[in-house]
């Protein structure tokens, strides 16, 4: 067996850029500094240098512009990527991204297919602020015509990127900031993960958590605590928002009767809004108990860490959820609850990963 | 058989003129019938943009379109019964009824997309240039632009990259002087349009947009830079709707513009203009104009007989190929 490649997400994007660029001549890369010294967190590093400035195109700050060129571009036959290093920065592209990006196969009646990836990234923390933090995944995850994907693991950022660049539709790629330093197992070379649907990432029959993206990574240490206060959970990756395909999780609830959702986003509207309300209508029977939302607080996101104390969902937020949902015994899941909590708080709360150093 | 018109003669250009001008006055007719249940900007006033830039293209060169794309539409040769079953909402329809008199398209004959919202469709055009140049081709895009698509931000957006790239595309600014009913004046300061393109590097040139062949003249010494390798040019010509915005009917009488105005736009009447201008050389007569409008006539009453004949597509398909 092959030594086990241990890669983090940014360069598990990076690899899959590369993979599927050599692969296809038609991919070029487009965005605001894809090929400048930092390269969006070094997610396009080396990229420029291999397969120089026509297909990896430094672009001026015209979000709109850029995707109506990589749009008609993809009409055309070519494969763009666009990159963005802040989601909040894409909003001045959604004119083209919902009516043409998402729209033009179905009014051409599939005549003309829309081949284009636009990556997006979610900051967080180092007092990133209001304008720089935004889960805005509901936005695009209503519009039909686009898929919506948020990898949250380096081995299904890797695969779904290449399966995005290899897709015939547009596919929006939402990466919070700090899944980037998640680290994991990647194969080497091509390999795609299909775009298709939520997946079980940790086994357990007593409740259901589903999380986005980085949610993911808080509720995977939730269920490691819970399951030694004796309490199983069933998690699943929402690693795929559109096509939403609640199968798994309508599943999973008929089997625990219990559901608890975290969103990386807001939880009024968010998609956590979106899997409730179809678990409540196809597994109305199953629930013992009323679904719980997690997810961010009806406020804008403050810069200030003080102010961020209570923003965020955390693993003990969610242990405390999954504890309330199952009614167990709050003693029964005080030590390991506070065992966490002490390991947790060595960790300042706007810091991703002990080498980050900021400014974002 | 060659669908440019590259090497078109004064003659041709006034029959596909007629033509469009027929085919337009043919729906304006027939839309109280209430079967063409869609919006409907009509062309009428505006054929020498479309013909004049259209004839110096051919099909492998893509235009973009707007909300008023019937005439480059059919400039461009687009498929005639295609464009009146989508405008009755038929199978048949360019875009299978799914898009309706905004959203032409006819990928033989080189009309990659129309685009209702105002400078949505300037982009897409650029971005198709930038295709053509990656594949090593000779061909160019161009984007048909309204006079209040240049207060957009995309249409910056859109020159500078195209400057900066040197890429193969035409901006043809056909202004009409009117956005819906808000005059030019109101909505941007006077200045020669043709400035626009001295902040982006960019050549530029104006011609009367109601004669045909100074259009054509213009319009082949752009598509020639561009396709030379010379990038961009911004072509700016002036025109008139003679109709309502969106609509079948004249709205002169409704206090935004004079019926003065309107008079004194058709007096120039790109169509007419061209007709005396071929009768002044000789070249065309009272039988030759019957038989070139009843062989068109024929044509229209043809596609129209067609379109409202043709099968609506069925509901259940309403769901497909929403993804490739």
């Amino acid at each position: 067996m092959a030594e086990a490649r241990i890669l983090n997400v940014a360069e598990a994007l990076r690899e899959a850029t590369d993979v599927a660029m050599e692969h296809d001549p038609r991919i070029f890369v487009m965005g605001e500094g894809v090929s400048d010294p930092k390269a969006i967190f070094g997610t396009t590093a080396g990229l420029a240098e291999r397969y120089g400035a026509a297909r990896v195109m430094e672009m001026p700050i015209a979000e709109n512009g850029f995707t109506g060129v990589a749009i008609g571009a993809a009409i055309m036959g070519r494969r763009p990527l666009i990159v963005h290093q802040r989601v909040d920065f894409a909003l001045l592209s959604l004119e083209q991204l919902f009516n043409n990006a998402a729209k033009t196969c179905y009014v051409t009646g599939g005549h003309h297919t829309v081949p284009l990836v636009v990556r997006m990234i979610v900051g967080r923390g180092w007092g990133q602020g209001p304008a720089h933090s935004q889960s805005l995944e509901p936005l695009f995850a209503m519009i039909p015509g686009l898929k919506v994907v948020m990898p949250t693991t380096a081995r299904e950022a890797k695969g779904q990127l290449i399966a995005a660049l290899e897709d015939p539709n547009p596919v929006i790629m939402i990466e919070h900031r700090w899944v980037h330093y998640a680290t994991g197992h990647v194969p080497a070379g091509r390999y795609t993960v299909p775009l298709d649907g939520p997946r079980r990432v940790r086994e357990g029959g007593d409740v259901t958590i589903v999380a986005t993206s980085y949610m993911l990574l808080e509720a995977l240490r939730a269920a490691e605590t819970l399951e030694k206060a004796g309490i199983s959970a069933d998690v699943i990756d929402m690693a795929v928002l559109r096509p939403f395909a609640p199968e798994p999780i309508v599943d999973s609830v008929r089997r625990t009767g219990r559901l608890l959702f975290i969103d990386t986003g807001f939880r009024q509207f968010g998609i956590g809004a979106e899997v409730v309300a179809t678990v409540v209508e196809q597994a109305f029977g199953s629930l013992v108990t009323p679904p719980v939302r997690l997810g961010l607080p009806e406020h804008p996101t403050p810069s200030s860490r003080a102010l961020l104390t209570d923003f965020y969902p955390t693993a003990l937020s969610i242990i405390d959820a999954a504890a309330a949902l199952t009614g167990i015994e709050p003693a029964r899941i005080a030590a390991p609850r506070a065992a966490l909590a002490a390991e947790l708080a060595k960790l300042p709360v706007d810091v991703p990963h002990p080498t980050f150093r900021g400014p974002f | 058989m060659t669908t440019s018109r590259a090497g078109a003669d004064l003659p041709d250009l006034y029959r596909a003129m007629r033509r469009i001008r027929m085919i337009e006055e043919a729906v304006a007719v027939r839309y109280a019938e209430q079967e063409m249940r869609c919006p409907v900007h009509l062309s009428i006033g505006q054929e020498a943009v479309a013909v004049g830039v259209c004839a110096g293209m051919r099909p492998d060169d893509q235009l973009v379109s707007t909300h008023r794309c019937h005439a480059h539409y059919l400039a461009k040769n687009g498929d005639l019964k295609a464009m009146l079953a989508e405008i009755y909402g038929k199978a048949a329809g360019c875009c299978g009824g799914r898009g309706g008199s905004m959203h032409l398209t006819d990928s033989t004959a080189g009309v990659l997309l129309s685009l209702p919202i105002v400078a949505s469709s300037i982009p897409i055009a650029v971005g198709a240039a930038l295709a053509i140049r990656q594949e090593g081709r000779d061909a160019v895009a161009a984007t048909f632009m309204g006079d209040g698509s240049i207060e957009e931000g995309v249409f910056h957006e859109s020159m500078n990259f195209a400057a900066l790239m040197r890429l193969p595309v035409l901006f043809i600014l056909e202004n009409n002087l009117y956005s819906c009913y808000t005059g030019l004046k109101d909505r941007q300061p006077r200045r020669p349009f043709v400035d626009l393109a001295r902040g982006y590097g960019m050549p530029a040139e104006a011609a009367d947009g109601n004669d045909v062949e100074a259009v054509r003249e213009a319009a082949r010494r752009a598509i020639a830079r561009a396709r030379a390798g010379d990038g961009p040019t911004l072509l700016v010509f002036d025109t008139y709707r003679w109709r309502e915005h969106c609509g079948p009917n004249y709205d002169n009488d409704i206090g935004y513009r004079t019926e003065a105005e309107f008079l004194d736009w058709k007096e120039r009447c790109p169509v007419e203009q061209a007709h005396r201008r071929l009768v002044a050389a000789g070249r065309h007569d009272e039988a030759a104009e019957a038989a070139m409008t009843a062989a068109i006539q024929a044509e229209i009453n043809e596609a129209f007989a067609f379109a409202k004949t043709a099968p609506f597509p069925s509901p259940e398909t309403a769901r497909s190929h929403v993804y490739g």
